[in-house]
């Protein structure tokens, strides 16, 4: 069983104090915990961002890449070791700014891992430029006179594009978000975890208290298989109307599922050996 | 005695089986003993351009397209108007008899040879497209070849649909009986068949390429599409399984090369392939393969640029570039080859490399090289040796990823063994946490770099010499200009040819060396810039002043390089 204590780097968050991601931070190290993620059969990888140094807050194996293009390097991993738990930490300018194209495409493949999308709704590590999640009209240092564009609606586009699982969390509902990432991962699909993440430093407007106000549980009585309920539910965003839990689940068959070469065991399980070409060489004369 | 190179073209319109012709005739010529070069220039689309396809052949080595032609299957009017002032007095015509095609305009220099393509493509059961059949049939009995070759051919071809090998086979035979009654005087005894030749290959770039990543234990390769490499990917699409290797389309080149070193840094040996703007869009990747330390062999495929530039023709712009992308410093491994054996061994080479440096290694290739076939014996491998470089395979509780060593290289170690293992993009420390200290980041820079001196002692290639140690005329070159040079060579006892296929680490002191000892040097390359020769003059201060260069995105002509020859000689 892994612990808490050996989840641990020598690094402490260099993350303003009162950020979300020390909420997201918890969530993970506790479903790790809780769910025996560790060396063995765990990796994650980061994008750029002040979301991407959880490679060096957390002590499993990871990547922390590009600005934008955690989630092709996380197919990668995914396609080549399928036997791994595949977790992506990325931002809402990093996966939907800079790297939404690898967003819809990985989500309309359906590769099988789980990406955690922190989104304080700005560019937090550069200091707080409007993202793609920005709200219309607000003031940032790259739109001073109000943000002039809509911003994405993140679940309805992952749906759209074809992800297998789409839930919202409030980052700092430490309890919930872990219970979340635990399902996510468990899906067998591509699963969205959009976490709603409060920046105290950049974005005053999406508080704590704002979160806290206005959010509220989807209820027992909603049906997450339905898509164009789905779709629908994930329109709703407004004062004390921002619904969290899992918006949409169905299963379909993975990216992964779709190589037979990779039935019987994971891709790097075979070793490389030189291969015998002869019978395609015959084919050239 | 030197045997001599013929050529035979055939030109129609896209879509007229242009190419399957070409590369049936050059097999039947391989078959029937004789060397071959295939050259091939198409327009970038689909259908209705011109598309001609040139066969050398010989009984000696050919290496190169050349620009004179001794036989010519017209399937349309443009091939006579195009092509006719590249025949050789007394060349042969095939064309179309119905009166579509005139070829009047050649009656005095050529021996004009009408057959009703159509008419017996029809007869034969078949569509308009099988008039190729009907030509290749009637050249073989004009050039005394033994028509057995194109029907097994034909039937290997279409082995899966045997009624269409049928009437292909129908047609050709109807081709070349034709010619037998109405051409009995024939044309030339080019095609005679060999007794006891050894066999040869025919194979492009491509397939060198291709094949040799699947025997040097390729796992795992994500590409986006673009010429003139999507056809590596056809080849891998289509043996993933039977090799249990995966191969899956990217979205884009970003992707491609990102996903490329995720599987590479889950444990899988990995490569990508693109061309230039392809490899624009890798660039940001490239360096993190560097940063990062994960192995990945990148495969460029060089065609006319900048931006769109020349999609299907051939150009040698992108030495620089792949030398000098990405902002930083960090060891690159950049090899090149100049024909479709040296493209399979380079390759198999570049896994290696990538694996043992940790490093992204690039694989310079052009078009030419990529779609033109060649005859070789059937490549032999046997030597090769599977080498993946330090790798921690089992857990080690004291295991840190950027351990500093005295030859750059830290071990690897893969996902799932059980060591904590972090690939960071950030500076770092030597665990892979981020770090931005002096000493840190002097280490970590100083390490990677480390790794291009280690490779230039234990692993860096020579230059290839072709001809006499000590020459009057040195050529020096890369890439696809290596055929024609050595083409043009035959005529020229006492010039040389400098092959560079290591450009970094760059083998200097050899080129110097060898360079040293000319008295005149000749730097031919299929850019505007020189770029080789830039190169030579900054790694060995030895400026090559004659530059023969070129940039339509034609390959050059052995018969240009001997006019080069020539004037170099009346001028001394
Ligand atoms: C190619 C590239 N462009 C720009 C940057 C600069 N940059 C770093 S993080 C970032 C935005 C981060 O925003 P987000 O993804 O929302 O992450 P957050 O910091 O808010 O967690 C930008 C623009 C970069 N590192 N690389
Ligand atoms: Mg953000």
């Amino acid at each position: 069983m892994i612990t808490a204590a050996e989840l641990a780097t020598p690094n402490f968050p260099n993350w303003c104090p009162g950020c979300g991601n020390f909420g997201i931070w918890a969530a993970f190290k506790n479903a790790a915990v809780t769910s025996d993620w560790d060396n063995t059969n765990t990796a994650f990888v980061a994008g750029i961002g002040c979301h991407g140094h959880m490679v060096n807050f957390v002590k499993l194996t990871s990547f922390e890449g590009l600005h934008g293009r955690p989630i092709p390097v996380a197919t990668g991993i995914k396609m080549a070791n399928h036997r791994l738990n595949v977790f992506v930490f990325t931002g809402d300018g990093d996966c939907l700014g800079e790297g939404g194209n690898h967003f819809i495409n990985a989500a309309r493949r359906n590769h099988n891992i789980t990406v955690l999308l922190h989104n304080n709704n700005i560019y937090g590590l550069t200091t707080g430029q409007t993202s793609p999640t920005t709200r219309k009209d607000f003031p940032t240092k790259s739109t001073p006179d109000g943000n002039p564009d809509e911003p994405f609606k993140v679940l309805n586009l992952a749906i759209a594009a074809g992800a297998t699982f789409a839930a919202r969390v409030y980052a700092n509902d430490i309890a919930g978000l872990s219970a979340m990432i635990i399902k996510a991962n468990e899906h067998q699909g591509f699963s969205v975890v959009e976490m709603l993440q409060p920046c105290i430093t950049f974005n005053k407007e999406c508080s704590p208290t704002f979160f806290t106000d206005n959010t509220y549980k989807l209820p027992d009585s909603y049906d997450p298989t339905n898509i164009a309920a789905a779709l629908e539910k994930t329109l709703e965003f407004g004062e004390k109307q921002i619904p969290v839990g899992l918006f949409y689940k169905v299963d379909k068959p993975t990216a992964e599922s779709e190589f037979p070469q990779i039935d019987a065991k994971p891709l790097v399980d075979n070793q490389v050996e030189k291969r015998d070409v002869s019978e395609l060489l015959q084919t050239l004369y | 005695m030197s045997n001599k190179v013929y050529s035979i073209k055939i030109g129609g319109m896209a879509g007229q089986g242009i190419k399957s012709a070409g590369l049936n005739f050059a097999k039947v010529a391989a078959r029937s003993g004789y060397n071959i070069y295939n050259y091939i220039e198409y327009p970038s689309l689909i259908r209705g351009g011109h598309n001609v396809m040139q066969t050398t052949f010989s009984l000696d080595e050919v290496h190169s397209q050349i620009q004179s032609v001794d036989f010519l299957i017209a399937l349309n009017q443009e091939t006579i108007n195009l092509h006719k002032d590249e025949l050789v007095s007394g060349a042969g015509i095939i064309f179309e008899d119905e009166g579509k095609i005139d070829a009047t305009a050649c009656k005095d220099k050529c021996r004009l040879f009408a057959v009703p393509l159509k008419k017996l493509a029809t007869e034969a059961g078949g569509q308009e497209i099988v008039s190729n059949n009907v030509a290749l049939g009637a050249s073989i009995s004009l050039m005394g070849g033994d028509i057995k070759y194109l029907f097994d051919l034909i039937d290997e071809d279409f082995s899966f649909k045997p009624e269409i090998a049928e009437i292909n086979k129908k047609a050709a035979q109807s081709g070349y009986e034709y010619a037998q009654t109405n051409f009995p005087n024939k044309f030339d005894s080019l095609l005679t068949p060999q007794k006891n030749a050894n066999k040869k290959i025919v194979v492009n770039g491509t397939d060198g390429v291709a094949f040799g990543a699947i025997a040097a234990g390729l796992q795992y390769t994500a590409i986006y599409p673009m010429s003139p490499t999507s056809n590596i990917l056809t080849i891998l699409a289509a043996n993933q399984r039977e090799y249990g290797y995966i191969y899956k389309q990217a979205e884009d080149e970003i992707a491609a090369i990102n996903m490329s070193l995720g599987a590479s840094f889950a444990g899988a040996r990995a490569m990508t392939t693109t061309s230039g703007g392809g490899f624009c869009l890798m660039t940001e990747g490239f360096g993190l393969a560097g940063q990062t330390e994960t192995p990945i062999v990148i495969v460029e495929g060089m065609r006319g640029g900048p931006g769109t530039g020349l999609p299907t023709w051939s150009e040698q712009g992108d030495l620089r570039m792949v030398l000098h992308a990405h902002q930083g410093e960090f060891p690159r491994i950049v090899v090149a080859a100049g024909d479709a054996e040296e493209a399979f061994h380079q390759i198999m080479l570049a896994f290696n490399l990538a694996e043992k440096y940790q490093t992204p290694v690039v694989l310079l290739v052009d078009k030419n090289i990529l779609d033109d076939e060649q005859t070789f014996p059937k490549f032999d491998y046997s030597s090769y040796q599977i080498n993946r470089g330090k790798m921690v395979r089992e857990k080690d509780p004291e295991y840190h990823r950027y351990v500093v060593t005295d030859d750059g290289i830290s071990p690897r170690t893969i996902p799932g063994v059980g060591n904590h293992l972090v690939a960071n993009s950030d500076e770092h420390n030597s665990y892979g946490y981020s770090s931005e200290t002096i000493s840190d980041r002097n280490e970590q820079v100083q390490k990677r770099l480390r790794k291009l001196e280690t490779c230039a002692k234990e692993d860096m290639g020579k230059p290839i010499l072709f001809g006499p140690e000590n020459a009057e005329i040195t050529i020096v070159s890369w890439g696809s200009c290596k055929g024609p040079i050595l083409e043009a060579m035959k005529d020229y006892p006492f010039v040389n040819y400098l092959h560079i296929n290591w450009i970094n680490p760059f083998p200097a002191d050899a080129i110097k060396a060898i360079l040293s000892r000319s008295t005149y040097l000749l730097d031919i390359e299929c850019n505007s810039t020189a770029q080789m020769a830039g190169l030579i003059r900054e790694k060995t201060g030895i400026d090559i002043l004659d530059r023969f260069l070129k940039n339509d995105g034609r390959p050059f002509f052995p018969e240009e390089i001997k006019d080069k020859i020539n004037s170099i000689i009346k001028t001394r």
